[in-house]
């Protein structure tokens, strides 16, 4: 089924249980050509079964998902020419060199100057040093840049990041904003997956909110933000929480 | 198109294939670990319990070696279940089912992968017993039949290998489904003749497929005629090739929901 659009993703009426348990209750959400989307929850909401069945691993039991305009269920395989999947543990090989895990997917996207894709690739992400070596040598940080550079082979035009910077350093953290703007800045749709909300914030231009196997919060960080009460002048005497000031000085660095 | 796809599907095993093959060149200890214990056995059979063991030919290590070997195999095959489970693991499983490759591959080349390995350590096995005064007359062609059993022997296991390496949820459990296969060759015509035995454990033991497979390894070794046993023996490998692969995939399939 191909619907003219110019939405990347299109979810309706997405419904999932794993047994008993129902995940998801009819998720809707567009993912705009060319965008940022941070998809944002607590641990178990639901954002890497909506990754999952976006990328085709999981059936889903009701809806329609659809990616650049091919449904994920009956036209699956035309959909995973299309996306890259950037899993939520850098799914990279231990054994095998940086250089070499760049062009086993080269390869398997049946690309042709694999060493020329993976030489350039390398030294993109900063890790020409490290290309020759093991990669059970390498750091969170470069691990997680190795794997982004993995999705980017083929220059698929949609790219999943499923909770990209959980448990990265602040350092690697902002390495790898980096890469996700210089994507999009590329036109590709990114869509990601994300617990903390200064990501959201730096990165998305839309944010959807998945709670409770629903989206109910869906907008730009304008939009959201005008979704609380209208300020009132009230003089209350504020004690920063230990978030706050976390963020703050997370946000210090990254100016 | 269909020519299309198969070439696709020999192009993408070849490189996962390389990928896996990588994986026991640099970490040679698992051949190793596979080997040590059927030489050990070897060593132990040979030179400790060999002396009292009528098995009615001259050299016992020369009885002794397709049961050995059929060990050798049957070890080998738990590091299948064991990279497949660590694939899954580590989340590459995943990837790789997420890019437009044919879904198969990633399968056929863990099985490729065992075959070669295994190829390895049965070369091993068969040149410390070489140095343990192993000789055997048998022709080009006798050898050919021993690679081929032995190979239809390995690629059965293998798929069934498969098996618990997509539904294992733990290391230890991907791994344990091998020791009763090993273990098989024991109750077998590999350590001494059947006869030997006491009623119930002969009839297990002569109707077991290692029993079929180690007499007519046995007697191609020793230039002998094989008689039925070699047609049992491809039977027995055959069925298990079939039930094992049927089943593998079928997990397989379901695994991708």
């Amino acid at each position: 089924m191909t619907t003219l659009t110019l939405d990347a993703i299109c979810i309706r009426d997405l419904e999932k249980s794993f047994g008993e348990v129902q995940v998801l209750r009819g998720v809707d959400f567009d993912v705009e050509r060319g965008s940022i989307f941070a998809l944002l929850g607590s641990n178990g909401a639901g954002k890497t079964t909506v990754v999952k069945i976006l990328s085709t691993l999981l059936a889903a039991d009701g809806g329609t998902v659809t990616v650049e305009g091919y449904d994920v269920t009956s036209d699956a395989a035309r959909v995973r020419e299309l996306i890259s999947l950037t899993g939520q543990f850098a799914a990279v090989d231990e054994i095998l060199t940086g250089r070499e895990n760049l062009i086993l997917m080269a390869r398997l996207r049946h690309l042709k100057d694999t060493r020329q894709i993976a030489e350039e690739l390398l030294s993109r992400f900063q890790l020409a040093d490290a290309a020759d070596r093991a990669v059970a040598t390498y750091s969170g940080g470069m691990r997680r840049r190795l794997d982004i550079a993995m999705s980017l082979i083929g220059d698929p035009p949609v790219i999943f990041l499923d909770e990209p910077t959980t448990g990265l350093d602040p350092k690697s953290r902002l390495e790898v904003w980096k890469s996700v703007r210089e994507l999009a800045s590329g036109g590709t749709t990114v869509l990601l997956t994300t617990q903390y909300l200064d990501e959201a914030e730096q990165l998305a231009d839309r944010i959807a909110i998945l709670h409770g196997g629903r989206i109910i919060a869906n907008g730009t960080l304008a939009e959201l933000k005008q979704l609380l009460p209208p300020a009132t002048v009230e003089y209350v005497e504020k004690q920063p929480t230990l978030e706050e000031i976390f963020l703050a000085i997370i946000g210090e660095e990254s100016r | 198109m269909s020519t299309l796809l198969a070439t696709q599907f020999v192009e993408d095993t070849t490189a996962l294939t390389g990928r896996s093959m990588r994986h026991i060149i640099r970490s040679m200890d698992t051949i190793i670990t596979v080997t040590i214990m059927p030489i050990a056995m070897m060593l132990l059979f040979v030179y400790v319990f060999g002396g009292a063991i009528e098995s009615g030919t001259d050299d016992y290590v020369n009885y002794l070696l397709p049961g050995i070997l059929l060990i050798t195999i049957a070890t080998g095959i738990s590091y299948t279940a064991f990279r497949l489970f660590t694939d899954r693991q580590s989340g590459i499983f995943e990837r790789f089912q997420s890019m437009p490759i044919a879904r198969s591959s990633v399968l056929w080349a863990h099985v490729l992968t065992s075959v070669v390995s295994n190829l390895l350590s049965v070369v091993i096995v068969v040149g410390v017993a070489l140095l343990m005064g192993f000789r055997s007359s048998a022709g080009l062609l006798a050898w050919l039949a021993v690679g081929g059993i032995l190979l239809l022997f390995t690629l059965a296991l293998t798929w069934i290998a498969v098996l618990p390496g997509l539904t294992a949820t733990t290391v230890d459990g991907a791994s344990a489904f091998a020791y009763p296969i090993v273990f098989l060759p024991f109750i077998s015509s590999a350590f001494v003749p059947t006869e030997s035995m006491p009623g119930p454990v002969r009839a297990f033991a002569e109707h077991q497929p290692v029993t079929s497979i180690v007499n007519t390894i046995r007697d191609l070794f020793a230039q002998q005629p094989v008689g039925n046993d070699i047609w049992i023996a491809i039977g027995w490998c055959l069925a298990l090739l079939v039930v094992g692969y049927a089943l593998a995939m079928r997990t397989y399939h379901r695994t991708l929901g």
